[in-house]
C-alpha cells in the first residue's frame, strides 16, 4: 500500500502557483484557438451573420439561397471523365442526384424578378458510397477573389456609409468585370434554362495519381430565352417555381457537365478571374431533372450542399473558397436545422 | 476493481499517454476548425474525423484493460470526499473518451454527411437523416466538449496536486518513466 509522509510537511506556495501557471495557459491557449482572443478572425458565425439581412436571418432556412425547390435525378457519365479523374462518379454508368434550383438570396420569400443570382446545388451518389456534392451559380465569374473580399461586400452593401461600395470597390478592382454581367437585361425565365458554373477551381486526380486543376460547368440543353427583369416580375414572384415544375413535368431537363482543364498558370486561386475561353473541355456526361419536389418536405431540404464533400479522385486546390464555404455552410446547417419548428415540414397555413 | 499493484500496467500506462494527447489534440482541432474559415479548416476538418474514431478504439481496449487488470488502490490516508472525487472523475473520463466520438458520428449521420475517414474509406452512417436527432447531438458534441476540456484541466491540477503537494505516489502510478528516487521508494513500498 502507498503510504503518505507521517510528519506533516511546512506549507508551499510554489506547488500551487505552479498548477495555476500550468492550468491558466492551457485555459488560455485554447480560448485563443477557439478564437475568443482575437476578435478580428474572420469565423465561420461572423461570416453567415454577415449573410443576413437587416431584420436577422429567416430562421429555419438556409442563411442564402433561402429561396429553393428540390428536385431527383441522374447523372449519367459518358466515361470521358475518367481520363483526368480515378473518381467512381466518371465511370460510365448512370448515379443518382439529389438536388435544388435556388435563388441567391437570404430572403426565402424573395422575388424571382429581385435575384439575379440563380444557383444550383447537386449530391450525386456512386453505388459504394462516395458522395460529390457541389453548390453553383448562373454567374461566369464570382464577384471577388477571396472569402474576406466576399465578407467585406456584404458588410460594405449593408452599410450606411454612402462612400462603403466605392471604397470596397476600390479595395477590390475585381468587382468592375463581376458587374457587366451582374447589370445586363440577359435574365432567361427559366432555371433550365441557365448554366451553373463551379466558379472554383479544384483538382482532379487521375489513376496515376497526376492533378489537373480544372472547373466545371452545367450547360442546359433547352434554348435560353430572354426576358427582362421587368418582365419577369409580371409573371409572379415564385414564376420560376412554377415554370420549373410544370416544365419538368412534361418532360425530364438535361444539362451536359462540362470540364474545363487550366493551362498551366491559369489562375486556380481566384474565382473572381475567368480563364480564357480556349481551354481543353471535356463533355463528362448528362444530368437529367426528372421530378421537382417542393423544398419543405422534400428530400434536399436536410441536405449541405458542402462543396467540400467530394469523391477519391477530386479534391480541393489552392482556391480558399471551398474551404470558406464549408466552414460557412456548416454553420448554416446546424442554425436552420436547430430551427425546424420556424419552418414546419407541413404546410400549415404558412406561405406556400 | 482495484489491486495491490502501486502502478497502472505498461500498456494502461502507455494508453494513458498516447490518449492525453489525442484527446487534448482533438479538443483544440475541434474549436479551431469551427472558428476558422481558412483552408486550415478543411486540414482540421480531415483529422477530426480519423482521430475520433481512433480515440474510440483506444478507449474500448483501455476499458478491457482496466476491466482485466483494474487500477492500484489510492492512498489509505486520501480523505473520502477526494477519493470520491478521483474515482467519479475515472467513470466520467471514460464515458466522455466512448461518448464523444459516438456522438460525433450519429451526429454526421443524421445530417447526411459521409462519414469520411480517408480517402474512400468511410464509416456506415449510424441514424436516419433526422434535423431535430442532428440538434441534439450537435448540441451535446458542442458543450461536452468543453466539459472535457475543463475535466482535463481539474485532472492535470489534481495529479499536480498529488505529487507537488502530497506527493503520495498516485501520479507514479500512471508516470510514464520513474525517476531513480522513485523507484527506490516503490519498490519499499511494494
Amino acid at each position: 500500500m502507498v503510504q503518505s509522509p507521517a510528519s506533516p510537511k511546512a506549507f508551499r506556495l510554489w506547488p500551487f502557483v505552479f498548477i495555476a501557471l500550468v492550468v491558466g495557459i492551457a485555459a488560455i491557449g485554447f480560448a485563443y484557438t477557439a478564437g475568443w482572443l482575437s476578435p478580428q478572425r474572420l469565423t465561420p458565425k461572423k461570416l453567415v451573420a454577415g449573410l443576413a439581412p437587416p431584420g436577422g436571418p429567416a430562421l429555419g432556412y438556409r442563411r442564402n439561397h433561402a429561396k429553393g425547390i428540390c428536385f431527383t435525378g441522374t447523372f449519367e457519365a459518358n466515361g470521358e471523365g475518367s481520363a483526368l479523374s480515378k473518381a467512381p462518379v466518371f465511370v460510365r454508368g448512370q448515379y443518382p442526384i439529389v438536388g435544388r434550383f435556388n435563388l441567391a438570396t437570404p430572403n426565402p420569400n424573395a422575388e424571382d424578378a429581385m435575384v439575379r443570382v440563380r444557383g444550383l446545388g447537386i449530391l450525386i451518389t456512386t453505388p459504394d458510397g462516395q458522395q460529390w456534392r457541389s453548390a453553383m451559380i448562373n454567374a461566369p465569374i464570382f464577384p471577388v477573389s477571396n472569402p474576406q473580399a466576399f465578407y467585406d461586400l456584404l458588410t460594405a452593401s449593408a452599410s450606411k456609409d454612402p462612400d462603403a461600395m466605392k471604397n470596397f470597390i476600390a479595395a477590390n478592382p475585381g468587382f468592375l468585370t463581376f458587374l457587366p454581367w451582374a447589370k445586363s437585361d440577359q435574365w432567361t425565365e427559366s432555371y433550365a434554362e441557365e448554366p451553373y458554373n463551379s466558379l472554383n477551381s479544384f483538382l482532379f486526380v487521375d489513376e496515376s495519381g497526376a492533378k489537373h486543376a480544372i472547373r466545371w460547368s452545367l450547360i442546359p440543353a433547352a434554348q435560353p430565352v430572354s426576358i427582362s427583369p421587368a418582365d419577369l416580375a409580371k409573371r409572379g414572384p415564385d414564376y420560376l417555381e412554377q415554370e420549373i415544375t410544370q416544365r419538368v413535368a412534361a418532360g425530364p431537363q438535361h444539362w451536359n457537365l462540362v470540364v474545363t482543364v487550366a493551362n498551366p498558370g491559369d489562375p486556380t486561386a481566384d474565382p473572381n478571374k475567368a480563364w480564357p475561353a480556349d481551354r481543353r473541355t471535356i463533355n463528362v456526361g448528362t444530368m437529367t431533372v426528372q421530378q421537382i419536389e417542393p423544398e419543405r418536405d422534400g428530400p434536399c431540404r436536410d441536405i449541405n450542399y458542402d462543396p467540400t464533400v467530394l469523391p477519391t479522385g477530386i479534391t480541393t486546390s489552392d482556391d480558399p473558397f471551398p474551404a470558406a464555404r464549408s466552414a460557412a455552410y456548416s454553420r448554416s446547417y446546424n442554425s436552420r436545422t436547430a430551427e425546424e419548428a420556424d419552418y414546419p415540414r407541413t404546410a400549415t397555413g404558412a406561405k406556400q | 476493481m482495484t489491486t495491490t499493484r502501486t502502478r497502472f500496467t505498461a500498456p494502461q500506462r502507455l494508453l494513458h499517454w498516447l490518449m492525453a494527447i489525442c484527446i487534448l489534440s482533438m479538443l483544440f482541432i475541434g474549436v479551431g476548425m469551427v472558428s476558422t474559415i481558412t483552408t486550415r479548416y478543411l486540414t482540421l476538418v480531415q483529422i477530426h474525423k480519423p482521430l475520433g474514431i481512433a480515440i474510440l478504439v483506444l478507449a474500448l481496449i483501455r476499458l478491457t484493460l482496466r476491466i482485466i487488470y483494474g487500477a492500484p488502490s489510492l492512498p489509505a490516508d486520501l480523505p473520502e470526499p477526494i477519493k470520491l472525487a478521483a474515482i467519479s472523475s475515472q467513470y466520467i473520463f471514460y464515458v466522455l473518451m466512448i461518448a464523444m466520438p459516438l456522438i460525433g458520428w450519429a451526429m454526421l449521420s443524421a445530417a447526411a454527411y459521409p462519414v469520411v475517414l480517408f480517402g474512400s474509406v468511410h464509416l456506415p452512417s449510424i441514424l436516419p437523416v433526422s434535423p431535430s436527432l442532428h440538434t441534439l447531438l450537435w448540441r451535446a458534441h458542442h458543450y461536452l466538449a468543453f466539459a472535457f476540456f475543463a475535466f482535463i484541466l481539474m485532472h492535470v491540477a489534481a495529479i499536480l496536486f498529488h505529487k507537488l503537494v502530497r506527493n503520495d505516489g498516485v501520479f507514479e502510478a500512471m508516470a510514464p518513466v520513474l525517476t531513480q528516487d522513485q523507484r527506490e521508494r516503490i519498490d519499499r513500498l511494494e
